[in-house]
């Protein structure tokens, strides 16, 4: 799939913006706020990147891609109808039983959806796997995964960073959807993370950071990924919770609480739907 | 004389034999030595992990090779795998993928280690995982049978192996062993003992006290506590009408509360739990902890004989 132009992939982050938007309203429930976050991200390693086929979704030598936080599912299933793993329509399926849309992402409900997040603090030691895989195969696919900022407060993120720098693992490319909200408040407020970067540093990683919703910076981001083979590397991508809705940004009461009627309708204006 | 050896050295040996399919691959946290995958390392670096002292990070790498197709098998003790215990739930048994895990020193019998490291609940809280097969087989040999049925099991499973040595009972007889179908090893009509592990040697030696008593028991080997041979329990039941069963492991929730489940909702009939009571061991010998918590084939009899005269 040829890759798509900055423009056309911020057009795409909107439309995407639009469909969290309208599947947590249609569902009452869902995590908007870190959808919303990640979606630049989502469509940029998409649209720029990602080695995969919608055609074809179980493609043994695609890229993967690991959405740990795996709450923002959202954001995954927006972008997976853009791709056309799914359909549009599909979308109102999420949350409603027997839908391919899950509340959390789940690769046995969703093509395309390549691992079954749901407690955080997993994807990365998935995504490990993956890229030993990938080496064991002689392939030279990657294994992106993707988290939250809060999430990285789970001790098993750092025994996954330790072991893949051992194992000098090149093909294994992290996102960090610092965000600065976690559940129940801001992360500063629930646990101090310090120098985010330097952590990531000591642990023997290549880092970069970047503004996570400026898409020129995201694509180049993606491609500083490629020239870094000998070690992991990490994105540390500086977003805001909820970003493109104004009532939501920067609000922790949109973690996990979706808009009414009301808010719906005010979204949609602030994203450019015409009523 | 009876050969002795340690079910972890049948784990090991299993592995080796395995290294020829290349999608077999090893993931260890610091105990290869210990659980015996430290042969595979010597014979295939390339194809073993090391995870460092990091059991949940282990577990969730195997999930991730397992969905690329490769069919890994992780080990550490018994007691670290249950810290992994939400990514075997959620990683591993919940998309089912082929990750094989093996705790080994496992139960009170492990020893002077003490309690910290005595796991008496490993097969309780696997059994409880869907799509687990979960098992604890008695000697060397019938640990490696098992282990090599593994690659085509195509889900995941949990099995305990021991540190210490018991007498090896089916040295030439590997092809008679199964997953999932308990071997009959003595005959009788009065009492059935269904036993794993280390306790099934226990419980040989019980029935053998028993028959000098005129009392006949038969002895099973039930390896696979998941699937549980429900076929041979009910046959058991019927035949026998009193029950024993035999674990190194807490009465509640591994072999005995699998047997008991189904059994209280098929064919009831009176049986006894051997295993430990709901309490945590401490540094002892092995022979002295099964002794202290109530596991030896002394126990064992008068469990037969208390479910016997519970007969109606």
């Amino acid at each position: 799939m040829a890759a798509m132009s900055i423009s056309e992939i911020e057009e795409m982050a909107r439309k995407c913006r639009i469909e969290i938007c309208k599947m947590t309203h249609r569902a009452q429930a869902g995590h908007p706020g870190g959808s919303l976050s990640e979606i630049d991200i989502l469509c940029a390693l998409y649209g720029h990147r990602l080695r995969v086929n919608p055609s074809e979704p179980k493609w043994e030598d695609r890229d993967r891609f690991i959405l740990s936080k795996g709450h923002a599912s959202p954001g995954m299933y927006a972008i997976l109808a853009e791709m056309g793993f799914i359909t549009h329509d599909d979308l109102k399926s999420y949350r409603v039983k027997g839908g391919v849309c899950q509340g959390h992402v789940d690769s046995k409900w969703c093509p395309g959806v390549d691992f079954s997040a749901g407690s955080l603090g997993m994807g990365l030691s998935f995504g490990m796997g993956c890229a030993v895989a990938a080496r064991l195969d002689g392939s030279n696919r990657n294994a992106y995964v993707m988290v939250g900022d809060g999430e990285i407060q789970e001790g098993s993120i750092w025994e996954a960073a330790m072991a893949a720098a051992h194992h000098e693992l090149g093909n294994l490319k992290l996102f960090v959807d610092c965000n600065g909200i976690q559940n129940d408040d801001f992360c500063e407020a629930q646990m101090r993370m310090f120098d985010i970067p330097a952590k990531w540093n000591s642990f023997g990683w290549a880092v970069k950071i970047i503004d996570g919703h400026d898409i020129p910076s995201i694509v180049e981001a993606i491609d500083w990924l490629d020239t870094i083979t000998n070690k992991p590397a990490v994105v540390i991508a500086q977003t805001i919770k909820g970003k493109g809705v104004s009532f939501m940004e920067n609000n922790p009461a949109f973690h996990g609480a979706a808009p009414n009627d009301e808010q719906l309708a005010q979204a949609l204006s602030e994203l450019g739907v015409q009523v | 004389m009876t050969r002795m050896a340690a079910t972890r050295d049948g784990y090991g040996d299993a592995l080796l034999a395995l290294a020829d399919n290349k999608k077999v691959v090893v993931l260890e946290a610091d105990l290869g030595k210990s659980t015996k995958s430290l042969h595979f390392r010597k014979l295939h670096p390339e194809r073993t992990v090391s995870c460092g002292i990091g059991e949940q990070n282990m577990l969730l790498v195997a999930a991730g090779m397992a969905s690329n197709g490769y069919i890994p098998f992780a080990s550490t003790f018994a007691i670290f795998t249950e810290r992994a215990f939400e990514q075997m739930r959620n990683g591993v048994a919940r998309p089912n993928l082929p990750v094989h895990l093996c705790g080994s020193h496992g139960g009170v019998h492990t020893g002077t280690d003490g309690s910290s490291a005595q796991s008496i609940e490993d097969l309780a809280i696997y059994r409880t995982l869907p799509n687990v097969v979960v098992m604890h087989p008695c000697d060397d040999v019938s640990t490696k049978a098992l282990t090599m049925q593994l690659p085509d099991l195509g889900k995941p499973s949990y099995m305990r192996t021991a540190r210490n040595k018991t007498p090896v009972l089916y040295d030439e007889k590997e092809n008679s062993i199964k997953i999932g179908k308990g071997i009959v090893l003595t005959e009788g009509n009065d009492v059935a003992i269904i036993a794993c592990g280390v306790l099934v040697h226990e419980s040989l030696a019980a029935a053998e006290t028993l028959r000098a008593e005129g009392i006949n028991a038969t002895v099973v080997d039930m390896h696979t506590i998941k699937p549980l041979d429900t076929d041979l329990i009910d046959k058991l039941a019927k035949q026998c009408g009193a029950l024993v069963t035999a674990e190194d492991h807490s009465v509640i929730g591994g072999l005995g509360g699998a047997v008991s489940e189904f059994v209280v909702s098929s064919r009831p009939v009176p049986m006894e739990k051997i295993g430990v009571q709901d309490r945590f061991g401490e540094s002892a010998g092995a022979d002295e902890m099964l002794e202290m918590m109530g596991l030896k084939s002394h126990h064992i009899c008068e469990a037969a004989k208390a479910a016997i005269a519970r007969k109606v």
